[in-house]
Parts: structure tokens; sequence; C-alpha cells
């Protein structure tokens, strides 16, 4: 007999060493799983240390130092100071209510995690806790991801579970628990309008809401927007909706008698459904129930934030999806993204309407903002390890078919029902066999592609701090640029405590966490007027722009320059925006005088508005007299 | 005519009801006299803030929402308690759907 690779796979080697431990065959599968359940844990983990190993242990990127600083906060003041905290060092002179702006989940988990370390005697920083708490809970998520796609294909009970998470710790920690909760009353409707629903329904919805949103009202941010915003009338909806189906389907149990029921279906849900009607309509109409928030309603209309609101428009993150981001991010997740809808759609359930639901409301919000790639990517990866799931389990059925030669009677394994049942000829099996093989073997090829594309991914792309930049230097040699993290410590240890810092808003959570000094305007983007404010200071004329510093207590004005460097995305990159959201406040800076034939230049040829404006004037202090590139004349950027 | 035919159906409605009613064991009519008396609370609370105004909207928030809230899960309880019901707890279709039974009903 010829050795096939099946018989390989079935090697004397593994299959001894298992029946040495004496397992049962499910007792063998029980652990496969959990060493394979293991090592991704430690995969997820570790993954996610690149930058940790390269450069050191600090907090990444711009919003995160907010993060960091409230953790900082709360560990040394205690919860009660933390909860009513007013900050005067941002926003000067305004100051800004920290506690009741904020989501403190991400906040308290850190503390937590870093009080319990304390408590068992381990004396950590609290920046090693922050920075780890993020490959920490990414561990746990997979294991999340393996517990509700274990529910969503073989049995539906855990979506109470899964509803509850989302919705409650979601909301307590992030912004973005709005499209949770408008995602799961939509998939409470279309489960009530098909006709799949039972009593679990009811008990899982009414749970997850009452309590979802009595605890979210806790937090201050959230406040009562759950009774008067716009964005959560549809959770309610559904609620009163529910209350009323399932009141309707008691009495029709009690009656036991179809005629008189309709008679009072007919009286009842018209009555309720025109009530509710009437409800809304006055709210919305009288204004008590606020419309949309221009953050959300830019989702539906990517259109409205150029026009309307130019802070949310310039954000880099809010710009619509190229197709290279999403190959970039999913890879082959992209293709076996709708082979693992076909799967879904042929196995309707409960559990596969919402991770269908789910899957493409999430991809049409990926598409209109990249950021939210980030909330398709759960819903991708369950729809995709579904395709290769079916997939594979199909292919391995096929190759396993040959393994009993005489299928007499119904046999134990799986697959000898099949074969018998289709009572082939020997001789197509052989050829369909080598074809499952084949395929497996490909399909596990495209596997291990994918898992060194993301690797290389993570440490390319997602583990630069963006505060720290490395370079070749001229003999291959690293450069490291540690220029943001330096001027942050010039100004903590050469100025007066009571300095207050201009810069644009990207910078202030960098400077009040490591500079320690008073900013007047951050990342929280609260006030619009105020960010103008400096964004007209900064493309005035100096005279003009030295009043509305004055007026504001300024004492140092930092900017970021790359000309030197090629570095590419620093102020005067950012500079049309200081410009656009200065004029849509003060209409006396406005965006033409900048450009030279609706073009945005920099150099000699560049408008005399430009030349003489105080960004362009500091950036450009002297610039003349530097040489950045060796065999370059000076003052070439 | 129309009148009493409505009022007839109305009260035949309300007879039979009540006799299905009556045939509840005691442990699920103390869970709804809990029920009613929850949803009463919070109609009463109601009625209160549109007499005295809403200030300050969070103690009419948290008693109504309470209120509101445990009638909802005592139901929940209800159903899971119910031993008649049981079959259907894990099921995940009924035999008819509700819409279709209100279209047919407006004809």
């Amino acid at each position: 007999m010829d050795k096939s690779p099946a018989d390989l796979l079935a090697s004397p080697g593994l299959a001894s060493l298992l029946k040495s431990l004496k397992l049962k065959t499910k007792q063998q599968e029980l652990l496969i799983r959990v060493s394979i359940l293991c090592l991704v844990y430690v995969l997820a983990f570790i993954t996610r240390l690149f930058s940790v190993l390269r450069y050191e242990s600090m907090i990444h990127e711009f919003d995160p130092y907010f993060n960091y600083r409230v953790t900082q906060y709360l560990t040394q003041k205690g919860f009660y100071e933390f909860w009513n905290w007013f900050d005067s060092e941002s926003w000067y002179p305004l100051g800004r209510i920290i506690g009741g702006t904020l989501y403190p989940g991400l906040m308290v988990t850190a503390a937590l995690i870093y009080w319990i370390l304390r408590f068992l005697r381990f004396a950590v920083h609290i920046r090693e806790v922050c920075v780890l708490t993020a490959p920490f809970f990414a561990s746990n998520t997979t294991l999340v991801a393996y517990f509700f796609g274990k529910e969503l294909w073989d049995s539906g009970a855990g979506l109470v579970a899964a509803a509850f998470y989302f919705a409650l710790v979601i909301s307590q920690a992030w912004g973005g628990y709005v499209f949770i909760i408008n995602l799961i009353p939509l998939y409470v409707l279309v489960l009530l309008i098909t006709g799949r629903y039972s009593m679990r329904l009811y008990v899982a919805y009414n749970s997850m809401y009452v309590l979802g949103m009595l605890l979210a009202m806790q937090i201050r941010f959230v406040g009562f927007q759950h009774v008067q915003s716009g964005e959560h009338m549809a959770a309610m909806g559904v609620f009163f909706l529910m209350q009323v189906f399932y009141f309707l389907d008691w009495v029709k149990y009690l009656l036991n008698d179809p005629k008189k029921f309709h008679t009072f279906l007919r009286i009842t849900v018209t009555s309720a459904v025109g009530l509710g009607a009437i409800a809304l309509g006055v709210g919305t109409a009288s204004g008590y129930i606020s419309p949309w928030t221009g953050r959300f309603y830019s989702l539906l209309d990517p259109t409205y934030a150029k026009d309307h609101i130019p802070i949310i428009a310039s954000v880099s993150e809010h710009q619509p999806t190229a197709w290279s981001s999403f190959m970039f991010d999913f890879h082959i997740l992209l293709l076996l993204f709708p082979a693992g809808l076909y799967f879904c759609f042929k196995r309707l359930s409960d559990a596969t309407i919402f991770i269908v639901m789910y899957g493409l409301t999430s991809m049409y919000f990926a598409g209109v903002m990249v950021r939210l790639i980030l909330v398709a990517t759960p819903a991708v990866c369950l729809i995709s390890a579904i395709a290769v799931s079916a997939t594979i389990k199909n292919l391995t059925q096929l190759v396993r078919a040959k393994s009993k030669p005489n299928p007499v009677g119904p046999g134990k394994g799986t697959s000898s029902t099949k074969s018998s049942s289709k009572g082939s000829p020997d001789q197509s099996m052989p050829i369909q066999r080598n074809g499952a093989i084949a395929l497996l073997l490909g399909v596990f090829y495209l596997l291990t592609r994918y898992a060194v594309h993301c690797t290389w991914v993570t440490s390319e792309a997602y583990s630069s701090p963006s505060i720290v930049l490395a370079a070749r230097g001229a003999h291959g040699n690293r450069v490291i640029f540690d220029d943001y993290r330096e001027a942050y410590f010039w100004l903590r240890q050469n100025t007066p405590p009571d300095a207050k810092v201009m810069s644009w808003w990207d910078y202030g959570y960098q400077i009040t966490a490591m500079g320690n000094r008073t900013v007047i305007v951050d990342n929280n983007t609260w006030n619009n007027t105020h960010i103008a404010t400096v964004g007209r200071a900064m493309s005035s004329y100096e005279d003009e722009a030295y009043e509305i510093m004055r007026s504001l207590d300024v004492d140092y004005v930092l900017v970021v320059f790359g000309g030197v460097t090629g570095y590419s995305s620093d102020d005067i990159n950012k500079f049309l925006w200081m410009v656009r959201i200065g004029g849509g406040v003060f209409p006396v800076i406005k965006e033409p005088d900048y450009l030279v034939n609706g073009e945005y230049r920099v150099d000699k040829g560049a408008a005399p508005k430009m030349l003489n404006c105080l960004m362009y004037k500091l950036s450009y202090y002297r610039f003349g007299e530097l040489t950045t590139e060796y065999g370059k004349p000076p003052g070439v950027a | 005519m129309g009148r009493s035919a409505t009022t007839k159906d109305a009260q035949d409605l309300f007879h039979s009801l009540r006799s299905a009613y009556a045939a509840t064991p005691n442990n699920l009519k103390i869970i709804d006299l809990y029920i009613v008396f929850a949803v009463v609370t919070a109609v009463i609370q109601v009625v209160y803030m549109a007499i005295v105004g809403s200030f300050p909207f969070n103690s009419f928030l948290s008693g109504v929402l309470s209120c509101v809230g445990t009638a909802v899960l005592a139901v929940s309880l209800r159903i899971q308690v119910n031993k008649e019901i049981q079959g259907n707890a894990s099921q995940s279709k009924f035999s008819v759907p509700l819409i279709d039974q209100y279209r047919a009903s407006l004809v």
C-alpha cells in the first residue's frame, strides 16, 4: 500500500503518543483545543510588544497621553478626586471638567490592575501597567472571540453574554458604543419581523437594555442622553415594541380563540403604534429629543463634515477608507468574508443573522471612515473563521472518506455514512481525495501567509510610537529622533511652573502629561471657538497674533517643524486646517489668501499672507542659514 | 347597532380574559401583583412630575426607570418560572409570525 499523506497524518508517532496518555478521542480533542487557545493567547500578547522591545516602554500617539495622565491622577488622588476633577491646566482660561467628560472604563481598569499588583507587592510603575494593559486585553479578546464563535456556529445561547458585554462594557469605555446600541435593537427588530423570536429573546434584550441603560447613565458624560438624544431612540423604541409584542402574545395564549384575539390585536397595536409615533414626533419637533449629533450624522452622510464641521473633517483617521487600507489590514479575510456570508446564509439561525448584520453594517461604516475598520474587525474575523472552518470540515470529510474501505452498516465514523450513501465507484474516490488534500494544503498555505503578513504589518505599521521616530543614517546606523519628548522636557525644566503654552491642539495632551504646563487647547476639541482663536493667531500677521496671544496670557508657543529632517506631518502640513477652522469662526481669515492659484506653496513663490503669518515666521526662522543635507545649499528643506 | 356589537365584543373579550386568567397558578399571580405594583408606582411618579415639574431630573429618571426596570425583570422571571411555557423556551420559532396575524386581522 502506498503511503498517502492522510496515512502520514495518522502517523504512528503522534497516535502512539496520544494513546500512551490513555486519552479518549473527546479528551484528545479537548487537549488540542486548549493548547491551541494557550498558544493564541501568548501570541496575541507578544505580537503587541514590538515597539516595547525596539524603543522602550512608553505611551504612543497623542490621545493615550490623556488616558495616562488621568490614570496617574486616579492612582495618586483616589476615586473621589478623580470623579470630581476640574482641570485648570488645559483649555486656559476655561479649564475642563475632566470628571464629567470622560469614559472612565479604560482608566478604572488600568488603575484596578495597578492596585491589585501593588497589593500582591509587585512594585510596578503606573506607566508600565498602562502600556501593558492593551496587550493583556488583546489576549482576553481572543478568548472572548473564541467563545463567541463557538456560540455562533454551534449553538446560539451565548447571545445574552455577548449583548451584555458589548452594551455594558463598551458604553463605559468608549463613545463608539452608539453603534452597538443601535445595532442590537435593529437585530431584535429583524428577529421579530422574521418570526424568530422566543422567550429568551425577551429576557435577553430586556435585561441588557434596563441594566445597560441604568448603568450607562451613571457616567456623567453620557448623562441623560439615553432618554433625550435621537441616537438612543432606536433602543427605546424596540424596548416598547417588545413589551407590546410579548403582551399580545401572552393574551393570545390566554384567550385560545383566534377571532376574539384578532379584535383585541387590531385595537391594541394600532393605538400603541399611533401613540409611539405621536410621542416621537412631538419629542423631535419640540427639540426635547435632540437630533443625531454631527459626529454620527457624518457617518450616514459622509459629505456632511467637510461642509459644516471642518474640525471633524480635518482628522486624518476620519477620511474614507481606500481599498489599499482594507487589503493592508484584512489580507485574505477580504476574500473569506463573502464566503463566510454564504455559509452563514446557508445555516440561518438567530446567531448567524446577528453576525451577518453586524458584519454588513460595520463594513459599510468601515468604508466611510478609516478608524472604523476597528469596529468591523471582530465581525470580519468571525465570518472569515466560519468560512475557513466550514471549508476545512468539508475537505477533511472527503479526505477521511476512504478510511473505512467497506462501508457496511451505519459505522462509527462521521464520514462513512456520506460515502456509503453516495455509493460512488472506487475510481473517483482517489481523485476526489487527492483533490481535497491539495485544497487543504492550499488553505493551510493561505493561513500561514496570513499569519506572516499580520505579524509584518504589526511590526512595521502599528508598532511605531509616533512620538519617537527612527531612521537610517548615512552609514546605515539607526538614528532616533526623540525631539517631541526633548521639547516637552525642556518646557518642564526651563519654564516657570505657571507658564502657558500655545500650540496646535494635537500636542495638548502630551504637553500637559509630559511638560506639565498649562495649555490653551488640547485633543479633547470640545470648544471649537477656542481652537479657532488659536488657529486665527497662527495664521495672522505677527502684530495681530501678538494681541491675541496677550489676551490669552500666552507665554510660550510650541511649533512642530519638519523641514530639517524631512518629517512630513508637521504644523506646516496641518496649516491649511488651522486656516479653515479659524476661518470657520472668524471670517477675517480667508483660505484663498494663503494659496497661489489654488495651490499651497511654501517656497519663494508663496502667497504674501502665507510668508508673513505667525506659523511661517516661527517655522522658517533663520532657515536660510541651515544646511539640511550634505552637499545641498543651505535653506533647502 | 355597530356600537352594541363592539361593546358586546369587548365584554366577551373581558369575560374570557378573566376566566382564563383565573386558571393561572398562585405563584404567578403573586409575580403579576408585583408587576402591577411597580407599574402603578411608575405612573404615580410620572403624574407627580407632570404636576410639580421635572427638577431634579436625576431623581425622576432613577425612580421611573427602576420601577420600569424591575417590572420588566419580574416579567422575565415569570416567563422562566412558568411551567406551561417551558417547552417553548428553548424553541427559536413560533408557528405563525405575529405580524402576519396582525395584517390578517386588519382585512
